[in-house]
């Protein structure tokens, strides 16, 4: 009876799958119930009330206002907003000199295509934190103090403590004017959908015209230079050589991959495209944005998905140069409140919820650019 | 990174080691002896506390402090394994069972108190101090104003930082780094006007990694003080007993004048208390479970605390620190020795 049960390839599978599942249910009760009972039986609370608590630690930048008197919890979203902005921004650039390096390589010009190939080389093959702690102690030792800051221009200076450049503030108007803008933007782009290019071109300077005086009647936009107060510069924008570091060495190592991953996309669509495009008479800028990079994107696409993903990770080395994204922030947490395993679990939820949605905006745009079959 | 990896270590080993390593749950002390040596967690190199010698050799405060337990139980100083560990493992490590004690300039706070941790003995006494060139011309915290500080994460001088700029408004601005090194090259580069961490601390690293030591200054941050004390787990009080006590010996041995030359000489004092203390009069080891003698083995092998001081961090070492706060009650310091009965 039992045999022929088994026999029964549906009740088959069905009894592995469950077998396998109260397997994984099982595994998941013996870490879980084993955790509880190893950090009760070492004293160790275990809870997240500690968010609402004052963290009491500096953070050295951060893109959204921080100050001690904040929470941790507040102190996790500085950080998350900080490993945002760094990944977000090196992914960008990234990819347009990643762009520029594949095209250099293909080009014709050998000096130049032998160049592009040893600069990959040369940054692909060494590790990424080398690469950081080079920039920055390079930074450290090149740069000036700030009371003899290289002052290139009136209000730019830079020094050990960063680029310091004017920075033009806006009155209290700024965030509605910004609505605004955006509603403007809005309108403008469903414009473009209804009317045609030609009868719009008017209207746009006009409307950009009308934007740019309105901005400064209504914002009254002044400028703040920086100025060496006692130790260190105050006032305007500041580029910190931690953050310019951490950039540098993140971008420059990511493009190089980006570049292999353009190239190889470009190489793969075939030379019958190439000339198909040149015996209609297009010209070979045309046909590289027009034909042939439409096409190397399907191909293009998913191994770039791959990269942004690593940049993402790979922006946790930012704590070797000093810069705060969530890993220092999280380890500092640790230190100042022992509270390990909550720690590290909102790190790896933060990071996986970060990898999460930027490989479904990637698949979403690789199903929008893949060919479509009729 | 390797203190994310170690979290991660954590999360796994908590997860796992009910199942796997039962030693954990008994009594330290027969863990420690079943192992054959003492496993103490040391700094990454802080000349005076804790670092190795050009011969590999771990030498330090901290590091004797270690091996005065190893003396009480094995009768033997380099019964000891030292593992270099960062300020943000150090806490896990412990209390994973991965170390036995903490000895690595630990400061005794309230919530690393309560949090699965035990104190023993404060073995330093120690203020926060700024370190600053002396170019700049300041001397004191109230100068300060706008300056940059050079702050290591995964100790208590980032909110003491912070507790000083809000007193004085001072508008400090940190620039945090995760390890010991990259803090003290940016500083010397002179990315940061000042470098923030404890005094004897920011001696070890003027003394080893300026170019002219003199051209820096060190002054107080607060008039606060804080008790560098090693740690243990909680849950196992004879093993917090033992390292107690084996501290304690080192304080009391100098009390007693008992000196690493005359140990074997005051056996036959008339002292009742040298005698309890040395185990001519026995009782105290064996309440303790260790050696009767376990107090005048811990004088013989490392002299008592005074002579411990002068050689890592005081007058015969490059620290050259003043004994201070950490001289003996009597002489006006807050080392006090307690009862060997």
């Amino acid at each position: 009876m039992l045999f022929a049960l088994w026999d029964n390839r549906r009740i088959r599978n069905n009894v592995i799958q469950v077998l396998l599942f109260a397997g994984f249910a099982g595994l998941l009760f013996w870490l879980w119930s084993n955790t509880a009972a190893n950090l009760a039986a070492r004293g160790i609370r275990v809870g997240f009330d500690y968010l609402n608590r004052q963290a009491n630690f500096p953070i050295s930048e951060s893109v959204l206002p921080y100050d001690p008197s904040d929470t941790f919890g507040w102190a996790y979203v500085i950080g998350v907003t900080n490993t945002a902005v760094i990944s977000l921004t090196a992914i960008i650039i990234s990819t347009f000199i990643g762009l520029v390096i594949a095209l250099v390589r293909l080009s014709n010009n050998p000096l130049a295509s032998k160049m592009a190939a040893l600069f990959v080389g040369v940054i692909r093959n060494m590790p990424l934190i080398v690469q950081l702690l080079f920039w920055y102690a390079l930074a450290t030792t090149v740069l000036p103090a700030p009371r003899l800051a290289f002052n290139p221009l009136p209000g730019f200076y830079l020094s050990l403590r960063g680029l310091y450049v004017p920075a033009i503030s806006l009155g209290p108007q700024a965030g509605p004017f910004a609505a605004a803008c955006l509603a403007v933007l809005i309108a403008a782009v469903i414009m473009r959908r209804l009317a045609p290019i030609s009868a719009w071109s008017l209207s746009k300077w006009v409307l950009l015209g009308g934007l740019a005086v309105a901005a400064v009647v209504l914002l009254r936009p002044s400028v703040s230079f920086p100025e060496l107060k006692g130790f260190n510069f105050i006032g305007g924008l500041r580029l910190s050589p931690e953050f310019a570091a951490l950039m540098l060495g993140l971008v420059l190592y990511t493009s190089v991959f980006i570049s292999e991953v353009i190239r190889g996309g470009i190489e793969a669509v075939s030379r019958g495209q190439w000339e198909a495009g040149r015996a209609l008479g297009l010209s070979e800028r045309h046909v590289m944005f027009r034909i042939i990079i439409p096409q190397a994107l399907r191909i293009i696409v998913p191994p770039m998905t791959s990269q942004y993903l690593s940049t993402v990770k790979n922006t946790t080395l930012a704590l070797a140069v000093g810069y705060p994204e969530l890993g220092l922030v999280v380890g500092t947490v640790i230190n100042q409140t022992g509270q390990a395993i909550e720690s590290i679990s909102i790190l790896l939820a933060v990071f996986l919820t970060i990898s999460i949605a930027v490989s479904m905006f990637m698949n979403w745009y690789n199903a929008h650019v893949a060919l479509v079959t009729r | 990174m390797r203190s994310k990896l170690l979290g991660v270590g954590f999360l796994l080993t908590s997860m796992l080691s009910a199942g796997l390593s039962p030693a954990l749950a008994g009594p330290t002390l027969d863990a420690v002896k079943a192992r054959g040596f003492l496993k103490c967690a040391s700094s990454q190199g802080t000349v005076g506390f804790g670092a190795p010698d050009e011969k590999g050799y771990w030498r330090g405060l901290d590091v004797e402090t270690c091996r005065a337990v190893a003396v009480a139980i094995f009768n033997d100083k380099d019964k000891v394994e030292f593992v270099p560990l960062s300020g943000q493992q150090r806490v896990p490590a412990l209390q994973t069972g991965e170390i036995d004690i903490l000895p690595r300039t630990f400061t005794w706070t309230l919530r690393r108190d309560a949090n699965g941790l035990n104190f023993t003995t404060p073995n330093y006494y120690e203020f926060t101090g700024f370190m600053m060139p002396k170019a700049l011309g300041v001397t004191k915290v109230e100068d300060m104003s706008g300056a940059s500080v050079c702050v290591q994460t995964g100790s208590t001088t980032e909110v003491v930082a912070n507790d000083v700029s809000k007193e004085h408004n001072l508008g400090l601005k940190p620039v945090v780094f995760e390890n010991s090194s990259a803090v003290s090259q940016a500083f010397f580069s002179g990315r940061c006007d000042a470098l923030i961490t404890d005094a004897a601390a920011l001696a070890s690293i003027r003394a080893t990694s300026a170019k002219n030591p003199d051209d820096y200054i060190i002054f107080p941050a607060t008039r606060f003080m804080d008790a560098l004390t090693p740690a243990v787990r909680h849950g196992d009080d004879q093993w917090l007993d033992i390292v107690n006590w084996s501290i304690q010996a080192l304080i009391a041995g100098e009390q007693l004048g008992v000196t690493q030359a005359n140990v074997s000489e005051m056996q036959k004092s008339e002292d009742p208390r040298v005698k309890r203390f040395l185990g001519v009069e026995p009782g105290n080891g064996a309440a303790l479970g260790l050696d009767e003698k376990f107090a005048a083995n811990i004088i013989a092998q490392l002299g008592n605390y005074g002579k411990m001081f002068d050689r890592n961090v005081g007058k015969d070492s490059p620290l050259k620190l003043e004994r201070g706060a950490n001289r003996l009650y009597s002489d006006g310091g807050l080392m006090f020795p307690l009862a060997f009965q």
